[in-house]
């Protein structure tokens, strides 16, 4: 699985609060949740997001309420992959659930700029800054979560498993 | 069952559930789901996610909850579909635990009270305060709704186990200082990532003699802390809790006294003061007496961390023959019909209402900025809730203060952040 687009970054502890504020949580739907993801934090990120750009952060992203809408709307906005020194737990566990991968490396947290343009190739936990021209290692997923990806999420997965004759 | 190697509680507790003899920290296992449960704004996803797997039925009813709490009594057309939602599942799935309004509460403190969660168990809840069961000795972690979903589903759900920390508290607490304090104060010190992924057992001399209440609300922050699940060892105070709440039988786990914690920590509360947490993250602490001159707009008291009978109890104590400030909003929520029913009864919402307070039947609202109080730009609030994010309560630029219920009372009646002391004649 591979990914290209420009970096989004922001910084430390970003909680699903400013992710998708609750007052949006009256409902679900994907495309109305994506349309006010980070904007509190960022106002310009839901107009000028692309799809495929990715996103970047610092330690703890994701932290707080377990709402699935917050991976969901990023998800929904376009966000292919998330980069991050480190994730919140629920969060980690809600993006993989949704086929939205995540990528641990410090390194490639620090260095990596925003609006730069880089690729990852996941199955190889590759990081690759195309405007610096620099690569950089991310922790590999989880034999268990590249499966969950590779099905689509959770749900597929477990239908799969399920009912292996659909 | 005897184990075959040093454990700690959770770990116990785990490997049960996952029918293994031991587990170690960073395995990951499938375990047994005691208890599934979702809110109004996580189930409607949950059901969905649900649906989507393709089961007929829940794989218990009897096992899975549904609180609609959040956006309730409806706050507009699009928060009544989402309970509409709950309510056909529920009555469609022919759930035993369906909580319509006028029953409900908020879920944390509803569930233990009514006896569904007990010592031992596993609880899995698309809410991130579920974390607050494991006051009971249970543990209990939140999830989000796809996961919820497939747990409603199974029965099951996989999990990583956690690594265990361990907080000591020893000491003799200071007047005014609560669960809340200890935990805010723990939470200042470890930060909002200082147990990611990991367990917060609570020990010592003064959780031992902590009222279940204080209990709820410590294990209730660990997620604060970026904890997986909080965990209080059950004892005589926990037996109590459940005498008169359920008859199911269940078994309890303690830690073995050489099982491996990755840190510990320990805290002199002798030193402790009320606590407050300054915007906008939780972990950014100070003692109640460094916060300076801070005018507030609005005090919320409620919520699942302290909506419990004895945090409207303390209030009551500070409000009593008082007014609030003229320039001030009190709003108080009583966390579960019961409690709202019991403060009645003692004459505590007699006194909320002369003091000038807004009293309001059981929900999350204005803890996540969701109705019933919600900030206009640029107002400041002191509330007993559990998170102070840019924007929780309301507009991204209104600001959120945390604290215990002795605090924000008193801040109530002052208008700005201040100390009990300041309000209450020191007694001996």
């Amino acid at each position: 699985m591979k990914f290209e687009g420009r970096i989004w970054k922001f910084g430390s502890d970003v909680d699903t609060d400013a992710i998708i504020p609750a007052r949006y949580l009256n409902q679900s739907d994907p495309k109305e949740l994506a349309k006010h993801a980070m904007e509190d934090e960022r106002p310009e990120f839901v107009k000028e997001v692309k799809p495929g750009d990715l996103l970047l952060a610092d330690k703890n992203f994701g932290c707080g309420s377990s709402r699935e809408h917050a991976p969901l709307a990023l998800k929904a906005a376009g966000i292919s992959c998330i980069i991050a020194k480190s994730f919140a737990r629920i969060f980690f566990r809600n993006s993989f659930n949704l086929g939205l991968p995540l990528l641990e490396s410090p390194e490639a947290s620090e260095v990596i700029q925003d609006g730069d343009h880089v690729r990852v190739d996941l199955t190889i936990g590759e990081i690759e800054d195309l405007t610096l021209g620099k690569k950089f290692h991310a922790t590999p997923i989880p034999p268990f979560m590249q499966e969950l990806l590779q099905d689509g999420g959770l749900i597929p997965h477990l239908r799969k498993k399920m009912n292996p004759q659909r | 069952m005897k184990m075959s190697k040093p454990m700690t509680i959770t770990e116990k507790i785990l490997a049960v559930h996952a029918a293994k003899k031991a587990v170690s920290p960073g395995e990951l296992i499938e375990v047994r789901i005691d208890l599934a449960l979702a809110n109004d704004i996580t189930a409607p996803l949950a059901i969905q996610a649900f649906k989507e797997i393709g089961v007929e039925k829940v794989f218990n009813r009897n096992r899975v909850v549904l609180v609609p709490d959040h956006f309730t009594p409806a706050k507009d057309i699009p928060s009544a579909e989402q309970c509409k939602i709950l309510r056909e599942f529920a009555k469609t799935q022919r759930l035993t635990h369906y909580f319509e309004v006028g029953q409900c509460g908020i879920e944390h403190a509803l569930l233990p009270e009514k006896g569904l969660v007990l010592p031992g168990e596993v609880v899995v809840g698309a809410d991130s305060h579920t974390c607050t069961y494991g006051a009971l000795g249970a543990f209990s972690t939140g999830v989000g709704s796809t996961d919820l979903g497939a747990a409603m589903a199974t029965g099951r759900l996989w999990l990583k186990v956690p690594e265990s920390l361990k907080f000591i508290y020893y000491g003799k607490l200071n007047p005014w200082v609560s669960g809340k304090d200890l935990i805010l104060a723990t939470i200042g010190d470890i930060g909002v990532d200082g147990a990611r992924y990991q367990a917060m057992e609570f020990c010592g001399e003064v959780i031992k003699n902590l009222p279940m209440s204080g209990r709820f609300t410590m294990a209730n922050m660990a997620i604060e802390a970026g904890g997986k699940n909080g965990m209080i060892e059950p004892d005589e105070i926990t037996f109590q809790f459940i005498k008169q709440r359920s008859k199911r039988p269940y078994k309890t786990y303690d830690s073995d006294p050489d099982a491996h914690y990755a840190d510990v920590k320990e805290y002199d509360v002798s030193k402790l003061h009320p606590q407050v947490a300054l915007p906008h993250i939780p972990s950014k602490v100070k003692d109640v007496r460094e916060v300076g001159k801070v005018k507030i707009d609005q005090v919320v008291i409620g919520s699942c961390t302290n909506g419990y009978l004895d945090d409207l109890r303390v209030a009551a104590k500070i409000l009593r023959g008082k007014k609030i400030a003229p320039s001030l909003r009190l709003i108080i929520i009583p966390a579960t019909q019961d409690i709202y029913r019991q403060a009645l009864k003692e004459g505590l919402i007699e006194i909320f209402l002369s003091a000038g307070a807004s009293v309001s039947t059981p929900t999350c609202g204005p803890c996540l900025g969701g109705h019933m109080g919600v900030l206009a730009e640029g107002e400041k609030a002191l509330a007993t809730t559990n998170r102070n994010f840019r924007g929780r309560m309301g507009h991204p630029n209104s600001e959120v203060y945390l604290s215990g219920p002795a605090v924000a009372a008193a801040s109530a009646i002052k208008g700005r952040i201040c100390h009990p002391e300041e309000v209450m004649k020191r007694r001996v």
